[in-house]
């Protein structure tokens, strides 16, 4: 089976207290940790997986600026055949639609039989990205996914509803499935997994490669500015050392008649 | 767009309903309910009084949600209909339906928002982003908006009469070979039933290890109370999905909450907010959870917890 894997690098952002840019709509990223996206990391090892199991091939993908590479090394080290990162200085204001419209010009010609990424990013949250590119491929899609099987030319596939629900649904290959967090537990990668593919050639489309003229990148929606929400009246603050913010929980407790 | 699961309308479309009817008096414009599968007579009931008309879209076979028609019928209706905003609950069904839908229509569509409106003409958004730890306003291209809406973004209550017309889709909708949804998968039956607890002691990924899971345990029993988590701690398989709290998760009403490592995602807070107690213990001073607890401590729970068990244990003699 031939599985193609979108992988996004995103800041990791707890524990971090973020600033924004001077243009107000978006985060400083000096300094920032960056990993693979959470759930872009359970598609890659569910990739990697299926291919342990039935063969075939692994294709990774980004749309990225270098650093972002380090995601594709991070496949290439897992077992991903091929790497291809995508850029072009127009695509700095990418919306989702126009992330799912590189990735799926980039993903038409590889005579696929599946495509997984994650269900959605940890820095934007859109999850738009998935859908769209099956839209754009002409294939069908599920989203959600927490559990993959396959018979011959059919995935069933569990996804997740709410309040711990989960529906089956049988869908036709080639598809697209968005991955939960969750579906299985993604391998550690060693550094010197990495190193051993750092040779390795990762290919670099810019929109002409890809046949998209600049025209049709005009993205549909945009961030005006970001801000920091409204978080109702907040939390009194206990303060001191441990041995007095447990006095202060001991005394709320016994106030609210716990103990 | 109404949201309907095991025969049941879901709270979300009375919570879109409600932001619709504020738009639709600010506007001057109609509130139109579209509603699709198979016997939904009563249903439909459930929605006709709250909006001008509904789109009754009949499809034999269909009880549930089938992405493949919806967006079917959803293209179809939207084109006759022009509207200028088409609201989708951002749920698992919305997810799967509205990004492949916006496409198809060549729509712009802003994902997950809590809030949105118009001011002189123009779309506006609020959505969350990085976690929750910051909002973002935004804007958009081309017409209609489609928009996906964080469940209970709006308080359902005192929805208006509107007194709606049914209007019964002709003929058939399509064919859709691709995709068919099969059965629902219950969860298994909980071991502990964390819904019932009144002490709830919820771990999240600031636990650090499922090495430290017994000390929070610990905490809990000592309290009278129940282990909880958040979904990371599900995720990495140190604790069961059935003390899962949040959206996919378990919704719980405890008299107190007490939150250790857990950042506070919507998909949690949505679980646990209506806690009586909510007392958070957090390394991040900016993380969300503070925005919903009651009382807070600004560190290491690895430190300030063991102190606090001993402390109990002391009081108890």
């Amino acid at each position: 089976m031939k599985v193609v894997v979108c992988l996004k690098r995103v800041p990791d952002v707890a524990e971090v207290d973020l600033q924004l840019d001077p243009s107000g709509r978006r985060i400083r990223t000096e300094g920032l940790p960056y990993v693979i996206n959470d759930w872009d990391n359970y598609a890659l090892e569910e990739a990697i997986r299926i291919k342990e199991r039935t063969g075939g091939q692994v294709i990774a993908l980004t749309v990225g600026k270098e650093p972002d590479e380090e995601v594709l090394r991070r496949a290439l080290a897992l077992g991903a055949d091929d790497a291809i990162r995508i850029w072009d200085p127009l695509l700095e204001e990418a919306d989702p639609f126009l992330i799912a419209v590189v990735l799926s010009q980039a993903i038409k010609g590889l005579a696929f039989d599946l495509v997984l990424t994650g269900v959605q990013a940890s820095d934007d949250g859109y999850a738009q990205v998935g859908p769209m590119m099956a839209e754009m491929l002409g294939i069908p899609h599920v989203t959600l996914v927490t559990h993959l099987g396959f018979e011959g030319k059919k995935a069933l596939v569990r996804r997740e509803l709410e309040g711990g629900l989960e529906e089956e649904v049988e869908v036709e290959l080639p598809a697209l499935l968005t991955i939960q967090s969750g579906i299985n537990e993604p391998r550690y990668v060693s550094v010197l997994g990495i190193k051993r593919v750092a040779k390795k050639e990762i290919k670099v489309l810019d929109l002409e490669a890809l046949g998209i003229s600049p025209s049709e990148i005009r993205p549909k929606i945009k961030v005006e500015k970001l801000f920091v929400p409204p978080s109702g009246e907040g939390a009194e603050i206990l303060k001191g050392s441990p041995e007095e913010v447990s006095d202060k929980v001991l005394e709320i407790l016994e106030k609210g008649g716990v103990i | 767009m109404a949201e309907h699961r095991q025969g049941q309308l879901r709270d979300i479309t009375f919570e879109m309903l409600k932001k619709a009817q504020g738009l639709s008096e600010a506007l001057g414009q109609e509130v139109h309910t579209v509603l699709i599968g198979e016997g939904l007579s009563e249903m439909v009931e459930g929605v006709r009084p709250y909006c001008h008309k509904v789109h009754l879209v009949p499809v034999e076979g269909v009880k549930e949600f089938e992405g493949e028609v919806y967006q079917a019928a959803l293209t179809r209706l939207i084109k006759d209909l022009t509207p200028s905003l088409v609201l989708i609950g951002h749920t698992a069904q919305g997810m799967d339906l509205a990004p492949a839908l916006a496409c198809a229509i060549n729509s712009p569509l802003v994902s997950d928002c809590y809030d949105f409106g118009f001011r002189e003409g123009r779309f506006w958004a609020f959505r969350q982003v990085y976690g929750g730890k910051l909002s973002a306003q935004v804007e958009v291209e081309g017409s209609p908006v489609i928009v996906t809406v964080r469940s209970g973004s709006f308080e359902a209550e005192g929805l208006r009469t509107l007194g709606g017309q049914v209007v019964s889709w002709e003929g058939p909708v399509g064919v859709f070979p691709y995709k068919r949804f099969l059965r629902f998968v219950e969860a298994p039956r909980a071991e502990v039933d964390i819904t019932q607890a009144e002490v709830i002691v919820s771990v999240g990924r600031g636990i650090g290890g499922p090495e430290n899971i017994p000390l929070a345990e610990e905490l809990a029993k000592a309290l009278g109370g129940v282990l909880a988590c958040s979904r990371p701690v599900v995720d990495k398989g140190w604790l069961p999905k059935e003390r899962q709290v949040g959206t996919s998760g378990k919704t719980v009403k405890p008299k107190v909450y007490i939150a250790l490592g857990i950042s506070g995602a919507f998909q949690h807070v949505a679980g646990m907010k209506q806690s009586g107690l909510i007392i958070a213990v957090n390394k991040d001073p900016k993380a969300p959870i503070f925005g919903v607890a009651h009382y807070g401590i600004v560190g290491d729970l690895l430190q300030v917890v063991p102190v606090l068990l001993a402390k109990l244990k002391e009081r108890k003699k």
